[in-house]
């Protein structure tokens, strides 16, 4: 098994720090960074949804393999930054104002970063001013909302509403997600799209941008 | 340090009476054995026998005697040879409702006669399911002679499923065939005792009444260590007391009868003091399963089997209902959770519907998911690496969640049952998004999955083919020329 196998093998096994040692040791056989990039780390993180969508494995092992996937990421950035190897995509996330509700909005941060999205954490009680601001500034094409409250479910729709009328609607997209938030109350509010979990999320915004 | 959940409903002292209540029928009012071997054995024991009335009066030495060599545990062993039941203590395990006449379409979900196709599917699916130790010969193929479906159903099961088979012979002549298809497995008499592959049922006949049949199997088993499961069936204000406690005074009564016969016949005969009492429901003129009066019978009588000492079964967590629905499920759960809070070892009726006339291979897949669930009941609450319980907090309060510590992954699969897809978590969305599947629905994927995921009996070929020469010939025997395919 090459050394490019192994690396895949160990972010399936979640061993984040066995995946370091194996991609510094692949920087320095001079192995492109795309190469350990594609058929390495996200080679390795591929299977990790479908099995987890089967029920083969579980939440903990799905962070696990994507903490392994951000130890490899870490190694590799600086090379892929070089290479001018851009990432999938940048998303800003955050609960929206008034909420402080954030275990769901970071397990989707999680689950971005390990398919390798940048994901601009903007944490909790966040404006829709920032959330635009931010996005815009990143030139990020996706914005990722959560709320837990239903008094705080209104602010995605200021968001929505604010892309609009600076149309940025097409450049932009948003998707939302949190207990009291549907499909249903995405479509009345014109979000791009609705999602029930990390990796559903991870799911809908490779659709939002055609990766899938 | 865990602590077996356990509930009763008796106290001692009620049991106390209730014994010595049947002990006192049995000793003034007899019962009756249609066997005269039987009646012969028992009076060369001391008992008062009209052989023109095939009656007989026990006292209560013989009474005595006869559970004094009746063992306290005994243990199952699968096709292969390995262990699989320590009937002892509270140890609990579940088995497929038995005997049925109907199977519920798996396709139509309509209510028909089964077919050899049926069992072999139902021998595959319960190689599949977990959370059911044993087999049952679960229901009765309708394409084959009358003669032979006792022993067909243990010939399929044994050909298909590793897993050892509750059973029983409907006639005197079938208990023979039957056991000649163990011992084609076991190789010798002594194998076979010394592993026993089958449990069969023996019912007495409510009132206080032991058939020809029955007596013999009860004999037979005695005599090659097959173990028996006692079924004795009161039906509670029509063939015994309106009463909980009167019927298990007739249960008591009926049950020592099967022990005696079979400890006369064999000291040391393994045994399970079993039961599928019944009230009788005076409005429809039908004996609900269902009926949590039913259970509570069968919960005590287990209570008074545990009291004398021996392991027990019970036909509990099974279901009144036609179909698959909140009924099947409620009845069938309730059963279950009851059976084992009060540790009952044998716990028959997984799969069955409509009393004990109809068997679901959706229902089977569903119930292995509530055998499943109050298993975990059964382990209880025990502290792993909680104490002290300040660095676990520690690290919760650092690392904002506990998702991917070492005590999460190391404890999760064995702290929670984790339910197949029959069960649904999903939240709305996924639900709708997957096919807002019904249970019904869910439970035919699973019986497909399972069916095609099934792997062959690990029995050697050599076994397999000696098994179906045997069963063709009794098939010849009584006129059927080829088995179905």
């Amino acid at each position: 098994m090459d050394i490019i196998d192994q690396i895949s093998l160990y972010i399936d096994k979640g061993d984040d720090e066995k995946v370091a040692e194996l991609t510094r040791m692949a920087i320095e056989q001079k192995i492109t960074a795309k190469k350990i990039l594609d058929d390495g780390l996200f080679r390795g993180m591929n299977t990790i949804g479908e099995k987890f969508k089967n029920h083969e494995i579980f939440l903990p092992e799905v962070l696990m393999a994507a903490k392994a996937m951000q130890a490899g990421m870490d190694l590799l950035k600086p090379l892929l930054i070089l290479a001018d190897i851009p990432s999938k995509g940048k998303v800003v996330l955050g609960t929206v104002r008034g909420d402080l509700h954030d275990i769901g909005k970071n397990l989707v941060g999680i689950m971005l970063k390990g398919a390798g999205f940048e994901v601009i954490d903007l944490g909790s009680d966040v404006s829709p001013e920032k959330f635009i601001e931010t996005a815009k500034k990143h030139e990020a094409p996706v914005i990722g909302m959560s709320a837990l409250l239903t008094t705080t479910m209104p602010v995605m729709k200021e968001v929505v509403n604010l892309l609009r009328n600076e149309n940025l609607e097409d450049k932009i997209k948003t998707i939302i997600g949190g207990a009291p938030v549907s499909k249903n109350f995405a479509e009345e509010i014109g979000a791009s799209a609705y999602s029930y979990n990390g990796a559903h999320a991870v799911k809908c915004v490779k659709e939002l941008l055609n990766q899938e | 340090m865990a602590i077996r959940p356990k509930t009763q409903f008796l106290s001692n002292e009620l049991i106390e009476k209730i014994i010595s209540e049947a002990r006192n029928i049995l000793c003034k009012l007899g019962t009756t054995i249609h066997n005269k071997e039987v009646l012969a054995l028992l009076s060369d024991h001391g008992a008062t026998i009209d052989m023109n009335k095939y009656h007989v009066l026990f006292t209560n030495e013989i009474i005595d005697k006869a559970l004094k060599s009746t063992p306290s545990s005994f243990k199952l062993y699968d096709v292969l040879g390995n262990e699989t039941h320590d009937f002892s203590g509270f140890n609990t395990y579940f088995t497929p409702g038995s005997a049925a006449i109907n199977i519920l379409d798996n396709k139509t979900q309509k209510i028909r006669k089964p077919n050899t196709e049926d069992y072999i599917k139902y021998a595959k699916i319960l190689s599949g399911l977990e959370n059911i130790a044993s087999q049952s010969t679960a229901f009765v193929p309708a394409d084959i002679v009358e003669n032979i479906s006792d022993s067909y159903r243990l010939y399929l099961s044994l050909l298909y499923c590793e897993k050892p088979v509750v059973t029983g012979a409907f006639t005197i002549e079938g208990f023979h065939i039957m056991k000649d298809l163990q011992l084609a497995i076991r190789g010798t008499e002594e194998e076979l005792k010394e592993k026993p592959l089958t449990i069969f049922s023996c019912c007495p006949s409510s009132p206080l009444k032991f058939s020809d049949v029955t007596s013999q199997n009860v004999v037979d088993c005695a005599r090659y260590g097959i173990p028996v499961e006692f079924v004795s069936m009161p039906l509670s204000g029509f063939m015994a007391p309106v009463t909980l406690v009167g019927t298990l005074v007739e249960h008591t009564a009926e049950t020592l009868t099967g022990i005696i016969i079979s400890q006369f016949t064999n000291p040391g005969a393994p045994m399970l003091y079993g039961g599928s009492p019944a009230i009788f429901d005076m409005r429809y003129e039908t004996t609900p399963m269902g009926a949590v009066e039913t259970m509570m019978i069968d919960c005590a009588f287990s209570e008074i089997g545990k009291f004398f000492g021996f392991p027990t079964q019970a036909y509990i967590s099974l279901s009144d209902s036609k179909m698959l629905d909140a009924q099947a499920g409620l009845e069938s759960s309730m059963g279950a959770t009851l059976a084992v809070l009060f540790g009952i070892n044998n716990i028959a009726g997984p799969g069955m519907l409509d009393f004990e006339n109809c068997q679901s291979l959706e229902k089977l897949v569903l119930d292995n998911e509530i055998c499943g669930m109050t298993l975990r009941i059964a382990k209880g609450i025990e502290p792993k690496e909680d104490f002290p319980s300040i660095p676990r907090f520690q690290e919760l309060l650092e690392e904002k969640h506990l998702l991917i510590s070492k005590h999460t992954r190391r404890y999760l699969k064995e702290e929670y049952y984790f339910p197949g897809k029959v069960i649904d978590r999903a939240n709305l969305s996924r639900w709708q998004e997957e096919g807002s599947l019904t249970l019904t629905d869910r439970a035919q994927q699973e019986v497909e999955r399972l069916i095609n995921e099934y792997q062959p009996s690990g029995l050697p070929e050599g076994i397999k083919s000696e098994l179906t020469k045997l069963m063709e010939a009794e098939a010849k025997r009584y006129g059927m020329e080829k088995l179905p395919k």
